[in-house]
Parts: structure tokens; sequence; C-alpha cells
């Protein structure tokens, strides 16, 4: 027998093989990619080809959010009305004097010479084009993007200031805000009365509540008392709005309550909304990196 | 109109509902979920080759998946029920492709009974493998059945509907046609 031909049967009957069974072995390959499409994704919030997917379904949502806009303005007019108001009485301009060096400047310099204050955080507005409540893992898409200076972890607050959510995801035109209502979603919060810190996270049941466990039973808490931001996040302001208490349930089993945090920014119609960058989370970032370097 | 022009549109019309309307409804249980869009792969011609079924149930879910910020969780299950599909078809209607009189899967096609087995198999396949993915994540094994029982309950609900209020038109075709 000679070696040559067996080699090429060899080869043969792996052809033959991958022919009879190519709809099995185009199932499996089929199937892993998906998996590994989500498996990465959830991981590191980073899906393959989102650029692209995220400007073609960005057109699509922004014609679906114009119509909805016509039946939902009238709650957002109210809401921004009221936010606009609670800040004119914050107007330096209502306390000036009549000085020809006066002047209303838009204030987006790094530096406030006068009171030796450093900006820290800056605004932009943004509109929500499409956003879910229903799913376990909830993400809105917002329309302004990288072009318009969006990077990832930036923070998200609603049009009356509160609490929304955080940038994962960002392509040129459009963003990905990944909101409060998602499983792995976790923040960092303050009971504004005892000034004790928390951990708020949804429970995927209903949309209108969070968890706030970690709050020692020494503190006394009350039915509508109010959950503000924490000082620990690098990308979110401390002291926004997250909700109010709405029910205090019982856990015997340990010295923490558990409590149902109603949230004040309602998901099901956010249609304006704020995001945050802090100018200083480069090299805040930047040292938390180097302290973990040096511990290790 | 041609067949594929056909399935384009139906294509574009499933997706858009699922993201636009059945997605945005307000919810009314965590674990009701109306789903109807797969629909979209069940309605496909009979005579479709296995690995283009399998392409276009791909297609399918990563598209809806792209919407919801979901990648692979729509899409796994979508090659999964293109891949079962004509075992389904073969075990409750023993024909060859050709043999049928008309040109997809339909009431009118198969008989009401068969087809709601069909689709019952099928729905129960793709939410059964879609909750099991959300749950490898999050939830606990109760979690896991009732949801799946929910979703294919409402879901069956939907298409029973769909079927007795969009009668499609098709031809009947003979063997010479």
């Amino acid at each position: 027998m000679l070696k040559a031909p067996l080699g090429v049967w060899g080869m043969r009957n792996i052809f033959l093989f991958i022919r009879r069974f190519s709809t099995a072995i185009l199932f499996l390959v089929l199937q892993v990619v998906a998996i590994w499409f989500l498996i990465t994704y959830n991981k590191f919030h980073r899906a393959r080809g989102l650029g692209i997917a995220n400007q073609i379904t960005g057109w699509f949502n922004t014609r679906y959010n114009k119509a909805e806009d016509f039946f939902k303005m009238k709650e957002e007019n109210r809401r921004v009305h009221k936010m606009n108001d609670s800040l004119m009485n914050l107007l330096a301009a209502n306390f000036a004097r009549r000085d020809s060096a006066n002047r209303l400047v838009r204030d987006t310099l790094l530096f406030d010479t006068t009171a030796n204050r450093y900006r820290q955080y800056i605004y932009r507005e943004a509109e929500v084009v499409y956003g879910t409540v229903n799913e376990e893992k909830n993400y809105l898409q917002i329309n302004k993007g990288s072009k318009d200076g969006i990077k990832d972890d930036m923070g998200v607050l609603n049009s009356d200031g509160s609490l929304v959510g955080k940038v994962i995801a960002v392509s040129p035109n459009f963003s990905e805000v990944m909101s409060l209502l998602h499983v792995q979603n976790k923040v960092s919060v303050l009971v504004k009365k005892t000034r004790s810190a928390g951990t708020i996270s949804w429970d995927a049941k209903d949309p209108r509540f969070l968890t706030l466990k970690d709050i020692p039973k020494s503190d006394s808490i009350m039915k509508g008392d109010t959950i503000i931001t924490g000082t620990y996040s690098l990308s979110i302001p401390p002291g926004k709005m997250v909700g109010t208490v709405a029910e205090i349930v019982p856990d015997n089993s340990t010295s923490f309550y558990i409590l149902r945090v109603r949230t004040t920014a309602k998901f099901q119609d956010l249609q304006q909304v704020f995001v945050v960058e802090n100018l200083q989370f480069g090299e805040q970032a930047k040292l938390q990196e180097e302290t973990k370097k040096k511990i290790l | 109109m041609s067949g594929l022009l056909r399935n384009i549109i139906r294509f574009f019309l499933f997706i858009l509902l699922q993201v636009y309307l059945l997605n945005k409804i307000p919810p009314l249980h965590q674990y009701i979920n109306p789903y109807i869009y797969y629909l979209f792969i069940l309605w496909l011609p009979f005579n479709i080759s296995r690995a283009n079924l399998m392409f276009i149930g791909f297609f399918t879910g990563i598209v809806l998946d792209y919407f919801m910020m979901t990648p692979g969780i729509h899409a796994a299950p979508c090659v999964l029920i293109a891949y079962l599909r004509p075992f389904v078809i073969g075990i409750l209607t023993p024909k060859e492709a050709s043999e049928f009189n008309y040109r997809e899967p339909s009431p009118k096609a198969m008989g009401w009974t068969p087809y709601l087995v069909y689709t019952l198999i099928l729905t129960l396949f793709h939410h059964g493998y879609m909750v099991l993915l959300e749950w490898l994540s999050f939830g606990s094994i109760l979690h896991f059945i009732i949801k799946v029982i929910a979703t294919t309950g409402i879901s069956m609900l939907l298409i029973i509907t769909t079927e007795l209020l969009f009668p499609r038109k098709m031809r009947f075709r003979t063997n010479t046609a």
C-alpha cells in the first residue's frame, strides 16, 4: 500500500463528512457566533458592529420619536418649566447691582477666577429617541454622540435633575444609555436624612421601584425619605435625586434594611435628558488605576 | 407580488411591530413579554433551503438584537427554530415540499390543528432558549419556568389573532403549475 492515497482518502472523508452534516455544522457555527456576541457584550457592553448598527437604528428611532413627541410633550413641558423656574431664582442677575461691568455670559469657563472655584461638571442636553422598560436589561438611545462630545461612562439625568443611568456605548450621532432599570446596574446612593450610603439595584419586577440595601437598622428610616446619589461615583454628580422610600421590607435575618424605592424619573416617558461630564474624570480614573498598581 | 418582495416587506413589518409596538407597551407583568416577530420565520416558504433558512433566522434575530441592545439573545433562538422547522413540518405533515398545495405554512396549507401544534412547538423552543440565555445571567429556576409558560401563552394568543385577522391570500398550486 502507498502512503499518498491514504492521505488523499482522509481528506476526502473529511469533505464528505462536512457535506453530509453541513446543516448541523452551520447551525452550530451560527449558535457559537450568537453566544459569542452575547457573552462579550454582557461582559464589556461593547457590541460587534455597534457603530454602524447604532446609526441605522438611530435613524428609525428618530422617526418614531417625532411621532411620539406629539403625544407626550405636554408632561415634559411641565417638568422643564418647573426646573426653569427653580433655576431662574438662582440666576446671579436677580441680585446684580446696576453696573456697566456686569454682563450675563454662559458659564463654560473651567475656572471661576473671582471665587477661586473650578468647574467640575458640564451638562449637555439630549433627546431620548428609544427606550424600553419591560426587558431585564433596559437601554435608552439618545440623539447625541461622539460628535457632540459624549463619551463612555458619563452620567445621565432626567429633565427634572433626577438620575436616569449612564452612557455605555457611543457612535458618531447617537449614544446608548444603561438605565437604572438594568439588572447589572448598581449605583451607590445616600439616604439624604441620615447620610448613610447603600447600593441601589433593580430586581427586574416593577419598573417604578428599585431596591436599596446596606442601610443599617440603627438609622430611623421612614416612608417618603429622600434617596440621593452618593459621593463615590466618578461619573454622576453627588446629591442628585434618585427616588423616595416607598416600602420598608421586614428582614429579620440581618441588621440591614431592604428598602423599596420609587424612582423620581418616570422611565416610561423620558423625553429630554442631561448628559453630565465630569471634567476631572480622566485624572480621577488614572489615580485609581495607579493606586491599584502600587498595591499589587 | 413576487415571493421575495413579499417576504422583505413582511420582515420590516414584523421588526417594526415588535420594536415600536410590542416592546413599548406598558409592562403587564414581569413574566409577560409579548413576542411575535419570529412568526416571520414560521411563515417562510416550504421550499427554502435549510442553510438559507438559518441565515435568514440569524439575520432576523440580530436585527432585533441591535434595536434592543442585546446582541445574541434573539439571534440564537431564531437560528434554533430555523434549524428545527423542517423537522417539525416533516413530523406533522409527512409530505415533500413540492407536494404542498400552498407556498407557505398556514392553517389553510396544513390544517388548523397541525399548524397550531407547529407554532406551539417552535414558540416553546424559541422562548425556552431565549429565557434560558437571560436566566444564565439573572433569575431563578421558578422564574425561568413561569416566564417561558406565560410568554408562550401570550405569543400563541397573538399568533392565533394574527391568523384570524389577516388570513394570507395564497394561490392554490397544483403539481402541473
